[in-house]
């Protein structure tokens, strides 16, 4: 495992984002949160729908808050609210 | 005993899912559930329905689980199409078997009120994304006193 975070966006966010996965280093103590502010800062600006309030984040397919630390080898994903059923 | 989780593409028969979940004679009650697509604006196009492939199945098993923990249930059935669907189309499939109604039908409304608002599946209607139903988080919100 390298010392990489996969990142993955789902549904109205991908289309916004017009990104579904990318791989990031991790090179230091990451939050999800610092982890999104640095794809806003980085990405431009239509990655400002990170900011949305209405978005979940799952790491590694369970449902996290904002200041849960990332580990390299993690699968992160920003989805919004459901729709099934 | 027997849970059966499945995301799929294909259509799936009512009628074949209960005959699997009222097998045997302790199965007093079955209760089965069919979400179908509605029509929509602009339903001449598809609805499309995506999700979370790993998570959606685990999210789904957990709730279950849950809802073992809370009633005496035998058989458990829960299939959830993805893809291109169009107005008619059958979407979800949950069906419980159980001793008594009382637990099925329970079950089954517990189960539904938590897929909606905790698997993740996504609809976009056209080409517009649907929205989150509050109505929908406060059903699952509901479950709190009633249920682990």
């Amino acid at each position: 495992m390298s010392n990489t975070i996969t990142v993955l966006f789902f549904a109205s966010l991908a289309d916004q984002l017009q990104c579904r996965s990318l791989s990031l280093p991790i090179t230091s103590r990451l939050t999800v949160q610092q982890l999104r502010d640095q794809l806003i800062q980085e990405k431009g600006a239509a990655w400002a729908a990170l900011n949305s309030e209405r978005l979940r984040c799952a790491v590694n397919q369970q449902i996290v808050k904002l200041d849960h630390v990332l580990q390299s080898g993690d699968e992160v994903a920003f989805f919004p609210p459901v729709t099934g059923g | 005993m027997g849970d059966k989780i499945q995301v799929q593409t294909d259509d799936f028969d009512q009628g074949a899912e209960y005959r699997e979940l009222a097998q045997g004679s302790d199965a007093g009650a079955v209760v089965t559930f069919v979400g179908r697509v509605r029509d929509f604006a602009g339903s001449d196009q598809s609805m499309w329905l995506e999700h979370y492939p790993g998570m959606t199945e685990k999210v789904l098993a957990e709730l279950v689980e849950r809802a073992r923990h809370n009633w005496p249930l035998i058989r458990v059935t829960i299939i959830h199409r993805i893809g291109h669907l169009a107005p008619g189309d059958q979407i979800v499939f949950v069906g419980v078997s159980s001793a008594h109604r009382k637990a099925a039908f329970a079950a089954s409304e517990f189960l539904m009120d938590f897929l909606k608002t905790q698997a993740p599946f996504w609809k976009r209607e056209g080409d517009r994304w649907v929205e989150a139903k509050d109505s929908d988080q406060a059903a699952a919100d509901a479950w709190r006193e009633r249920a682990k």
